[in-house]
């Protein structure tokens, strides 16, 4: 397994590698100058032109690019064009509500889907099955940002229970940032729920269908302990790997849930940063994330070892 | 065990509630008041940027020489006395008692003339002073001196220019740095303080109350008189989704929110603590610019024709959603300002002559060469104008058509001089605030320098020597008729449509008092109950 973990590692190095690459050339490529936006409605030609000389703009595509890796292998992921902060203070910034959000909305989901699933399973074909299957179609289907504003309008504005917008850090008390999360953990953890449900169920049905727990049932088990014994950890797998992505989606950014709670993550450091053209941000972010997506993955394929003890690298 | 594991819970509980309490309680003491800006601060520095949001964060922390009032009359501001010679060449400057950076450190004559050399490089009438000027001195600490090579009469007018680029006085270490480098110190001597450490660009800016500051005795008004600031702090607070701002100043999470959306000032307007105001009075003016390099508009005739089309009422319904909100302004200066006539408007007046219209597009000798308005449809000032003028230019028979994309991608295609095929553009779309286009100096779009000019690139020699003459008027008469000049001219060369003012509510609680009536959103006056 050592083994097997060292070269997944040092595939990292070469999958960040190359999305270096792919999205220095795509930024480089994109339409857009920042040095017209730093500079405003106002300027010249002329003055975005000394702009763009001071920030090195005009420098060619393998002197920039080179500049950059230069820097990344001294561990500085530059400094942005707008703000004169260094990257890694912005996404330092970014990344607790990130994380808050994700942690929030992956626990409400994995303890509301996941039980769900099971007992859709286990009451397949009849009403209750049929309801968490509609649930689930309802879930991907209503947009994040209407069922946002119609909880808000509820829970916000007319009930005054919880805040409408921000994010609280955890230092200036625990309550307020609970109080901060409840909104955007649920309008985010719905679509979740919903896709990991489906999954669980369908997981499930499979394995429901194997000899070993037909064996099972003909011994005497309850179907309690068939279910909750037997089938849903062999079930897990791929449950596990949908939590995975869902994590690595998240950490991407939940760009229109932090839109629309005014939460100032890393998915709306990102969207700012394309719409202004801040390409250290776009790069760095990329690449962090690049590197924590392989890293997920890799949790996720080593976890497979507990659920499945076949599994071994 | 389960004793121990209680005790331990509840203390733990305890601690953490009491942490709770003792914050809430420190902050509770403290008068924050929560404001949603029109856009969020990226750039900290007013002088390389003309951003709206940037001059907004630096009256927050720097202060002027002088400043204009309601009635546009330039008052001293950091300026205790000032002379001017009998020749009309010499200024001299003597600063008020008391007036420290949030450093520590005295404002200083270097300070002042450092700042002021570093605006002259970036904003167009500091450039015209700067052509005027022989020198600025230091006799000492508090008082300095600017020797002109010929008189300049609009001085002080330039020292107290309103908008961006505002001439902010900053640290001579600060204004030393390149005027086309961004500076990262938000040092001034200005009204509030920012906490930079608490600054999450995107989302969050906090300001402090500067108890160093010493205001002026007179009472505010605009940028001038005393900036008495009567809260601790302030946070800016920007959120990018407008109806959960709407929701946020509803349920008392925000105090004041600077722009409103037109179509959420009657959601606002049933909260009975909620005031709905216009306090910006001169409001802001759109507009249409040309290619002057490519064809069809390198015509005159294809842009006077236009004229005729453009129905003013029509875009500020697109832009402002009310006809209360905004108002035709048949004049290329600001309505409602010293220089602003309707001198030469006629095409733009009464019933739309599409007829006319059409006659100066046949006269053009337009032969149907594509027409490419290039969109930003993330700027919704931008895009109603352009949906607009789309189905105006149809109207008369034009090969038109939008390409759209973000505003970064505008303003970078806007910069390209080629012919559409190879990526230019015919028309964009844009707006400035009324301080933005009082006179000829400050009005830059009117500018015919060519290559030199802004983007469009008009060249138009005769406007060049009106706007000179006007420059050198020498009093208040003569630069009203040098203006009035100007502005024919304007209507006859077409540098761009005026497509009239508009205004953006502001939305406040109902214990908020206190703000100044001002085209600029200033913070200082306002009291929190």
């Amino acid at each position: 397994m050592f083994a097997y973990v060292v070269r997944r590692l040092g595939a990292t190095i070469v999958v960040m590698a190359v999305v270096a690459f792919v999205v220095f050339s795509l930024l480089y490529l994109t339409p857009g100058d920042p040095a017209a936006i730093l500079a405003g409605d106002a300027a010249t030609d002329d003055d975005i032109l000394r702009i763009r000389a001071k920030l090195g703009l005009d420098e060619p595509f393998f002197v920039r690019f080179g500049g950059w890796v230069w820097a990344l292998l001294h561990g500085d992921l530059g400094t942005s064009i707008f703000t004169n902060l260094p990257v890694a203070h912005l996404i330092g910034q970014r990344i607790e509500p990130t994380v808050a959000l994700t942690v929030c909305t992956l626990l409400i989901s994995v303890a509301v889907a996941v039980p769900l699933g099971v007992i859709a399973a286990a009451k397949v074909g009849t009403w209750v099955d049929r309801a968490v299957m509609a649930f689930s179609v309802l879930g991907f289907s209503v947009p994040v940002f209407v069922l946002a504003y119609v909880l808000i309008g509820t829970f916000s504005i007319s009930l005054d229970w919880l805040p409408v917008q921000g994010y609280r850090p955890l230092r200036e008390g625990v309550w307020e940032w609970f109080r901060h999360m409840v909104l955007p953990s649920t309008v985010l953890g719905i679509e979740y729920i919903a896709l990991i449900a489906r999954i669980t169920r369908a997981s499930i049905l499979d394995v429901l269908a194997q000899d070993y727990v037909r064996t099972a049932q003909a011994k005497g088990l309850s179907s309690r302990a068939v279910l909750l014994g037997h089938a849903l950890k062999n079930a897990a797998v791929p449950i596990v790997t949908i939590i995975g992505i869902g994590i690595a989606l998240l950490i991407g950014g939940a760009i229109v849930t932090e839109t629309v709670f005014a939460i100032p993550g890393v998915g709306r450091l990102t969207v700012d940063a394309i719409l202004r053209r801040d390409y250290p941000i776009i790069q760095g972010v990329i690449l962090i994330f690049s590197g924590a997506y392989v890293l997920i993955n890799l949790a996720v394929d080593l976890s497979y070892m507990y659920f499945d003890p076949r599994i071994r690298y | 065990m389960i004793k121990l594991f209680r005790s331990t819970g509840l203390a733990f509980t305890a601690a953490v509630l009491a942490a709770v309490l003792v914050s809430g309680a420190a902050l509770a003491q403290q008068k924050v008041l929560k404001f949603i800006p029109q856009a969020d601060l990226r750039i900290l520095d007013p002088i390389a940027t003309t951003a709206y949001i940037t001059r907004n964060h630096g009256y927050m922390v720097y202060d002027t020489l002088f400043a204009m009032d309601a009635k546009f009359q330039v008052k001293p501001q950091m300026v205790d006395k000032w002379e001017l010679s009998k020749d009309r060449l010499t200024y001299t400057f003597t600063l008020r008692d008391g007036l420290k950076f949030h450093d520590g450190q005295p404002v200083r004559s270097a300070d002042c003339i450092a700042s002021i050399d570093r605006w002259a490089k970036r904003d167009a009438l500091g450039q015209k002073l700067a052509e005027a000027t022989e020198s600025w001195s230091a006799v000492n600490d508090k008082t300095f001196k600017l020797k002109l090579k010929k008189p300049f009469p609009l001085t002080l007018e330039a020292l107290g220019k309103p908008s961006s680029n505002v001439p902010f006085i900053m640290p001579e270490r600060v204004a030393k740095t390149d005027a086309f480098k961004n500076i990262e110190d938000a040092t001034g001597s200005g009204p509030f303080k920012m906490v930079k450490e608490e600054w999450v660009p995107g989302s969050k800016v906090v300001y402090v109350k500067n108890t160093d500051y010493v205001p002026r005795k007179e009472p505010p008004s605009w940028a001038s008189g005393g900036k008495v600031v009567k809260v601790d702090r302030v946070e800016w607070i920007y959120i990018p989704d407008s109806a959960t701002a709407a929701a946020a100043l509803n349920a008392g999470e925000a105090d004041i929110w600077e722009q409103l959306p037109p179509d959420l000032i009657p959601v606002l307007a049933k909260n009975k603590d909620i005031t709905v105001k216009n306090i910006d009075l001169l409001g802001s003016m759109g507009m249409i610019r040309f290619n002057f390099l490519q064809p069809p508009f390198n015509n005159q005739k294809m842009r006077q024709a236009l004229l005729y089309m453009v129905n003013q009422q029509d875009y500020v319904i697109g832009i402002a959603g009310d006809p209360k909100n905004g108002y035709p302004c048949l004049s290329y200066f600001t309505c409602g300002t010293p220089l602003s006539s309707e001198i030469g408007a006629e095409p733009m007046k009464g019933k739309r002559d599409v007829e006319k219209a059409k006659q100066l597009v046949k006269e053009a000798g337009y032969k149907g060469e594509k027409i490419v308005i290039i969109d930003a449809t993330d700027q919704p000032i931008v895009h109603a104008q352009s949906l607009l003028t789309l189905e105006m230019l149809k109207k008369i028979g034009l090969n038109a058509e939008i390409q759209a994309g973000d505003w970064g991608t505008l303003i970078t295609r806007r910069a390209v001089k080629e012919p559409v095929e190879k990526g230019g553009w015919s028309i964009f779309h844009t707006w400035l605030v009324g301080p933005d286009m009082v006179n000829p100096a400050v009005n830059f779009p009117i500018r015919g320098t060519g290559e030199k000019a802004w983007f469009g690139w008009p060249t138009d020699p005769k406007m060049e020597e009106l706007r000179e003459a006007w420059f050198n008027a020498p009093d208040a008469a003569s630069s009203k008729k040098a203006a009035d000049a100007v502005q024919k001219e304007a209507f006859e060369f077409v540098p761009i449509i005026p497509t009239g003012r508009f205004i953006l509510p502001t939305a406040y609680r109902s214990n908020i008092s206190g703000l100044i009536i001002a085209p600029i959103n200033l913070l200082w006056n306002v009291e929190k109950k």
